[in-house]
């Protein structure tokens, strides 16, 4: 079974490294971009198991690792 | 003293910390693997240094802070037991949940080396014994991430009880944004758990202990810890 877990910054948390890839792209010239914010996305392959099993052990591996809930939020996708 | 000075894949200033502590307390540390479940018996200082953890990978210290060894160093801590975090260490023990709080990217986005001066806030813990309250230190810092951050109620908290220990500041101790290297809030460089007993902070009091190379203001924290260990004893 096939998943993504998306991580990205909460809201209002300063996010120098978004700030500067935004700055980059507009020095290319591409007008338009008002904001950018850096995330992480995680591919996870899981063995067997059901849709409700596989989200909440995913659930678990972003509580516990793969996000740090104080700044970054978290999304769970089984894509089976 | 009886230090244990933790190593991870990935740390580089294990023997910087060793070398001090065996220069200000006579005794040498146990250098701890992080594959290790247990501290060596009779540990009554856990150190953790400065490095690179797992190359920084996921985010600073976050690989570090789920090793074997931080389950024996949580409930050694959660006994009383003393623990310093610096640079590295400190993010490790936020992302262990031993501090509040997350270091993130230095607001200008550049890795800091450099002298920093520091204020102590308070003498009145073993980390701080050997300083007076409101004495400028100056001590080197060497990090990418240290901009310490948390949400409005923490920083309330940890103010209000005081346990912010260190702060950057000028030269003679002014709180200055221009003297804020990394942007932390509220030019936060060193803080407390809520017992007291452990202390994480950014600057690097280690490398600052020997005439030879400079400046001996680092030797303030050890020499105060190792004083309040021998009176505890």
């Amino acid at each position: 079974m096939k998943a993504r877990v998306t991580v990205t910054l909460k809201s209002g948390i300063l996010d120098p490294q978004g700030k500067a890839i935004e700055g980059a792209l507009r020095s290319l010239g591409l007008v338009g971009v008002s904001s950018v914010r850096q995330g992480k996305v995680f591919d996870i392959e899981i063995d067997g198991g059901d849709r409700a099993t596989a989200e909440a052990l995913l659930k678990q591996a972003a509580d516990k690792l793969l996000a740090n809930t104080v700044i970054e939020n978290y999304k769970v996708d089984v894509l089976g | 003293m009886k230090a244990a000075v933790l190593v991870f894949p990935g740390i580089n200033r294990e023997r910087d910390m060793a070398r001090t502590l065996r220069l200000i307390s006579g005794r040498d540390p146990a250098l701890v693997w992080h594959a290790e479940k247990e501290l060596p018996a009779g540990t009554d200082l856990v150190v953790i240094p400065g490095g690179f953890s797992y190359g920084d990978y996921l985010r600073c210290g976050a690989i570090a802070a789920r090793s074997p060894i931080m389950d024996a160093v949580r409930a050694y801590a959660g006994k009383g037991g003393l623990v310093l975090g610096v640079c590295n260490g400190f993010q490790i023990l936020c992302e262990a949940g031993l501090l509040p709080g997350v270091l993130m990217r230095n607001e200008n986005l550049r890795f800091i080396c450099r002298d920093v001066y520091l204020r102590v806030e308070r003498s009145d813990t073993p980390f701080t014994r050997g300083y007076n309250a409101g004495q400028v230190v100056r001590v080197p810092v060497a990090h990418g991430e240290g901009n310490y951050i948390a949400d409005g109620e923490t920083i309330a908290r940890l103010e209000g009880e005081g346990r912010v220990l260190f702060r950057y500041c000028s030269p003679d101790g002014m709180i200055d944004p221009n003297w804020n290297h990394n942007g932390a809030i509220n030019a936060i460089a060193g803080i407390l758990n809520e017992h007291g007993n452990v202390l994480g902070m950014m600057p690097h009091p280690e490398n600052h202990v020997e005439a030879a190379i400079g400046p001996t203001d680092g030797r303030g924290l050890f020499a105060g810890l190792a004083e309040a260990l021998e009176r505890a004893a």
